[in-house]
């Protein structure tokens, strides 16, 4: 029986540079893993500058679970391993030579192949690294049995892509996919739609999930949300998600018998002339994606979207996990008297500036600028209006500042991560890094328990 | 404008670490962070912030303050000529009471001010915004006739003892305006309460007209005088003696509108507060054991201090139970402790004051029930899948 969950504590942030519903296919030439992208992960290196490598080669595993490949999305040569302070390790990066090689896992069907035989093969072709768990947010570890695994089939976010668009047509690779997750768990996988919109057949049709639907306000489809509100985590307890182009990767591996990290990117933000969608493979160049399609002046280039995405530059690389490239002004201006003046035209969630008296449905375009300085917490009740969870969000914060485990377990800590934060840091009035905090918590508690 | 960025980013190296001026960092910051918003940019988070911050929300609440205090000024002056029988045109009256009010207002400010400035540079913060809503507040909870030195010391004892020495803007216990008010009222009671003080004039023994007490309505009804206490039209328009600020109910009601349109004062203080004064009063009315028991609830509300503290004071964020449930048993409390102390202790004509500064010390143990609550459902719901 699928239930309709309305989340009423929120806000969508109306951006200018929605992509338009059209997909170009690009050849980028420059593409790169970042071991950062995937938390706590220690990478120790297997390739070399100059070596060659097929799509689906090994480039590196985790030091501490030596079974987590990573391997590369394209063929071609790796042309620098760019290291940053204290050598970390930060870009493999490889250029493509567009031939698509691939290292072969052969075909099959995963509904005859048993758990160990369907992880084995997850792990052996790099796809492994897309089911993520929670708590933490970091790679699932292949000996857990998850409660269930959640598919979030939308994305609420600013700008977000279409995740309707992105699997449209390809039911046989979503329905392969999920059957080989459906071996992964003893308990449900989690289909969760949006309410009101025609979903793509792809995830109505599909079978041994179960469709639960949402409809509200940004962040209904960030799946720690749909989590909470449909089996929350307690201590102890694991599970999964993955989001719908990586269930598509994961059918490919069985139907292709190969890595495919192919990708549909949104590109959007205000300084996209022509907002739309990219067909790429995983860490694209940001510069071989949005050429000749940028608007002058100083941007920010965001892997992601405005709210929870990572920076990166021009020369910079799509994260492994994204589906969206946002481009931005930066805002480093002063503005003169502009905490004091009325304020038509500024987009706040509280109404102390005038635009409030402005129509709801304006879009705006924002740029990065802090709008004031830091301060400590003083103004309270502002961050529930946008944090639907059953969690007291400033306590939490202040139990993490204070590393007080305890009190961090207690305040439900295992039920959120740094994105479920990202709408209280953007309204916040005293400007705190609160995904930053929320980060640094979950990866002290996760080393403080293992 | 432009020549004023130039001027400041030129000199901004000499307040810099090694700079001449280096001591003067903070002060600096807060002058240059005043004219200009900071050109700073996100770096890690969300890379798009909402345009509010701590100057705006603080300024929201200082322009929410000025009708209660322009129209205050203007009563020094109608109560001082009401005094002495003269007569004065509006604008005579409104000047009186500026001159008379602005040196309050600018002792307030310098004398925190200093003691903020001082400390952020000691700390290598900025400076906080919130002495800029205190400053404003002190002279308008006080009587006209107060000191000007005693308000220089109280503010230093509220600013230093009450917020800095807790860590600042934000870590505070106590409302340090409310704490300069009880410092002056236990600390110097004969300029804080009688029926001298609140007219200005009164307290140096000038001759006034007959009759004219200048009295409070609190003051009447703690001495039994019921019958003297103002009809209930000059008690809500404000033409009655008084602190500053809190006389025009009227006054007040326009800026509690202000605070909560923009939603930066909490609707359930506010309302929490009046539903405790009410619902105890109305239990008042029906024991009925004297005749102060017998004041009805619009009257308490228009009576003092009441309304100007549940609007401006209890509000407070950072003193105030920090938790949405916890505000509710706050408000109420504070209500219920008001109107107590008001109808039972003879002693303390009013209040109000010391029933936020009380229930500013539970607001820390209110929001530890609360969400040891929320705790205890986390609990249960893990236990409750384990036994399955």
């Amino acid at each position: 029986m699928s239930k309709t969950i309305t989340i009423k504590k929120g806000l969508n942030i109306n951006l200018v540079g929605e992509a338009a519903k059209t997909i170009t296919v690009v050849e980028a030439e420059m593409f790169a893993i970042k071991p950062s992208d995937f938390h706590g992960v220690f990478p120790k290196i297997l390739v070399n500058e100059g070596d060659t490598v097929k799509v689906g080669t090994q480039l590196f595993f985790d030091k501490y679970r030596e079974n987590i490949k990573f391997t590369s999305p394209v063929s071609g040569k790796i042309t620098e391993l760019r290291r940053g302070a204290k050598r970390v390790l930060l870009e493999i990066k490889i250029q493509s030579d567009s031939t698509n090689d691939f290292v072969d896992f052969g075909k099959s069907d995963p509904n005859n192949l048993n758990r160990e035989q369907i992880v084995e093969r997850l792990l052996e072709s790099g796809v492994w690294p897309m089911i993520r768990q929670r708590p933490y947010n970091v790679i699932a570890n292949p000996d857990h049995n998850p409660k269930s695994i959640f598919i979030s089939g939308f994305d609420s976010a600013p700008l977000a892509p279409d995740y309707n668009l992105i699997v449209e047509g390809q039911n046989a690779a979503f329905q392969t996919g999920i059957d080989a997750l459906k071996k992964l768990t003893d308990g449900k996988i989690h289909l969760n739609l949006q309410q009101g919109v025609s979903s793509s057949t792809v995830f109505t049709h599909c079978k041994n999930v179960e469709i639960n639907y949402f409809n509200g306000l940004h962040p209904a489809g960030n799946v720690g949300v749909q989590i909470n509100k449909l089996s929350p985590i307690n201590k102890g307890d694991i599970i999964w998600h993955v989001r719908p182009s990586e269930v598509l990767t994961i059918g490919k591996l069985f139907l292709e018998g190969r890595f495919n990290a192919e990708r549909i990117i949104a590109l959007t933000g205000s300084e996209v002339i022509k907002p739309h969608y990219v067909k790429t493979k995983i860490g694209a160049m940001a510069r071989n994606l949005t050429q000749n399609n940028v608007a002058s002046g100083k941007l920010r280039y965001i892997s992601g979207n405005p709210l929870s995405g990572i920076k990166i530059d021009r020369e910079g690389y799509l994260g492994y996990y994204d589906s969206q490239m946002t481009i931005l002004p930066e805002g480093d201006y002063s503005e003169f008297f502009g905490w004091a003046l009325p304020g038509f035209g500024k987009y706040s969630f509280s109404r102390t500036f005038l635009s409030w008296l402005g129509s709801g449905k304006k879009k705006y375009r924002l740029d990065t600028n802090i709008h004031g300085g830091h301060r400590a917490f003083v103004i309270t009740g502002q961050y529930e209006k946008v944090f639907p969870f059953d969690i007291y969000p400033m306590q939490l914060l202040k139990a993490i500042m204070a590393k007080n485990i305890d009190q961090m377990e207690n305040l439900g800590i295992y039920e959120v991560v740094e994105e479920d934060f990202a709408l209280c840091e953007f309204i916040d009035t005293s400007k705190t890094e609160m995904q930053a905090i929320v980060r640094e918590g979950l990866d002290f508690l996760r080393k403080e328990m293992n | 404008m432009k020549t004023l960025r130039q001027f400041l980013d030129n000199n901004k190296p000499k307040f810099e670490k090694g700079g001449k001026y280096e001591k003067f960092k903070s002060t600096f910051d807060a002058f240059e962070t005043f004219l200009f918003v900071p050109d700073k940019v996100t770096f890690k988070g969300s890379h798009i912030r909402d345009v509010i911050d701590m100057k705006r929300t603080m300024s929201v609440v200082i322009i929410a303050l000025v009708p209660a205090l322009l129209f205050g000024m203007w009563n020094v002056g109608y109560q001082y000529h009401l005094s002495t029988g003269e007569q004065a045109t509006f604008f005579g009256n409104f000047w009186f009471g500026f001159i008379k009010v602005l040196p309050i207002i600018i002792v307030s400010y310098v004398s925190g001010l200093a003691v903020e400035f001082i400390f952020a540079q000691y700390r290598g913060h900025e400076v906080n915004e919130g002495f800029l809503v205190s400053g404003i507040l002190i002279p308008m909870i006080v009587p006209v006739t107060t000191p000007l030195w005693m308000v220089a010391v109280a503010t230093i004892f509220a600013v230093v003892i009450g917020k800095e020495a807790f860590g600042g803007t934000g870590m505070n216990i106590f409302n340090p305006a409310l704490l300069t008010r009880a410092f002056l009222f236990f600390a110097y009671p004969a300029q804080m309460s009688g029926d001298k003080v609140w007219v200005y004039g009164l307290d140096s023994g000038a001759k006034t007209v007959d009759g004219f007490s200048g009295a409070t309505p609190l003051g009447n009804a703690g001495l039994e005088l019921f019958d003297k206490i103002p009809p209930m039209m000059d008690m809500f328009i404000g033409t009655i003696p008084g602190s500053v600020g809190e006389t025009s109910k009227i006054a007040i009601l326009i800026g509690a509108a202000i605070l909560l349109i923009t939603g930066i004062g909490s609707w359930r203080i506010m309302l929490s507060t009046i539903l405790g004064a009410v619902g105890i009063t109305l239990l008042f009315n029906v024991v009925a054991a004297n005749r102060y028991m017998e004041i009805d609830p619009l009257t308490h509300l228009m009576m003092g201090g009441f309304l100007f503290g549940a609007v401006f004071m209890a509000t407070d964020p950072v003193t105030a139970a920090q938790t949405n449930r916890g505000k509710w048993i706050y408000g109420i409390l504070i209500g219920v402790m008001a109107i107590l102390i008001r109808v039972l202790n003879p002693a303390y004509p009013e209040g109000m004051m010391l029933a936020i500064l009380l229930m500013n010390t539970f607001a820390p143990l209110i929001d530890h029930y609360v969400i040891q609550a929320n705790i205890a459902k986390r609990l249960k719901r893990s236990k409750l899948i384990v036994n399955n």
